[in-house]
């Protein structure tokens, strides 16, 4: 009786959609996102060929910047990937908090590394490019310095997942500096329209049309595309090796695990 | 085509060692991006299996 009792309330509890419940299956999250491994990895692959040799051999040169422009096909896909990937990271963290999904935990512990290198791509990338157009490697504005914010903010992130050894507090630990530094987002869009800075506006924008011939965008456009595409495969296959460490115990793991076939 | 010879695409127009710094960099953090999880995932799957084995061989002991 107890039983049927707390089944009901559980059912009257559940107001997401379904789907939202089966993602915080880790048995159909690595089942699902194993089959979209191989497409992910093909398309990254394929855009970032062409997207690569179009930057390189076929766009043509700024006319103020000369070919030090051909960092921007690096500098923005990398710079878009940090903050998006920085998102995620907070949005699957809250999850985890609110609703102790497992996956959620999952996915915001991955996120973490790979949005660091890609900050760290950003700023690199953003250095050599100042050295030649600005005459500076680097200068304390507002961009560059929320920028490295972020990648300050990632690297806590991880510090605090390797440090704690308990895995809930861990994943509590480093959502809560997540959602935090969410606040860091606006600072790094708004920083070249609030302040004075040396650091161009967006060049680069979902609702208006690009500055710039196609013969320049369209390869951008391939790049961004290449690494969000690249950026889910590395986020997947890391969550799934997280996964399987973390559900040792089930069964379906351990019928995985007997299958020798599988690498 | 851009540019008109190999040496011009080396060169590139001067910021050789700008452009193609930043490429060899993006490179390496695309290749950490692809190499690190698969090694990691072969690590973790190679362990697991050889606890499971060490398990079961425990249980048919017992």
């Amino acid at each position: 009786m107890v039983k049927v009792v707390a089944n009901a309330k559980a059912l009257k509890k559940q107001k997401m959609p379904q789907w939202f419940y089966q993602l915080g299956s880790p048995r159909w999250f690595y089942e699902l996102s194993g089959k979209w491994l191989p497409w992910l990895g093909g398309s990254a692959a394929l855009l970032l060929t062409i997207g690569l040799v179009w930057a390189l051999l076929f766009a043509p040169a700024d006319y103020q910047q000369g070919n030090s422009f051909r960092i921007i096909y690096l500098h923005v896909p990398s710079a878009f990937l940090a903050q998006s990937v920085y998102l995620l990271m907070a949005i699957a963290g809250a999850i985890g908090l609110i609703w102790k999904m497992k996956v959620a935990e999952v996915v915001a512990k991955c996120a973490a590394p790979i949005g660091a290198s890609y900050a760290f791509l950003a700023l690199v990338t953003g250095a050599i490019w100042g050295k030649p157009t600005w005459g500076a490697w680097w200068v304390w504005d507002a961009r560059l310095t929320s920028m490295l914010i972020l990648l300050f903010l990632y690297l806590g992130v991880i510090a605090l997942n390797s440090a704690i050894g308990d895995r809930q507090m861990a994943a509590k630990a480093s959502a809560i500096l997540a959602i935090v530094g969410v606040i860091n987002l606006p600072i790094i869009k708004y920083s070249v329209d609030w302040w004075n800075t040396l650091h161009q506006p967006a060049s680069f924008t979902l609702t208006e049309k690009p500055a710039m011939p196609a013969e320049m965008w369209v390869p951008l456009l391939l790049m961004v595309l290449g690494f969000y595409a690249l950026f889910t495969w590395t986020l997947l296959t890391r969550c799934r090796t997280e996964i399987l460490e973390r559900e040792r115990r089930a069964g379906w793991v351990c019928d995985l695990l007997s299958n020798s076939q599988i690498k | 085509m851009y540019f008109s010879s190999f040496s011009d695409f080396i060169h590139m127009g001067g910021h050789g060692l700008y452009v193609w710094s930043s490429y060899g960099i993006a490179m390496l953090v695309v290749l950490w991006n692809v190499v690190i999880p698969l090694l990691k995932r072969g690590t973790v799957l190679a362990s697991l299996r050889q606890r499971l084995i060490r398990e079961r061989s425990h249980e048919s002991q017992a």
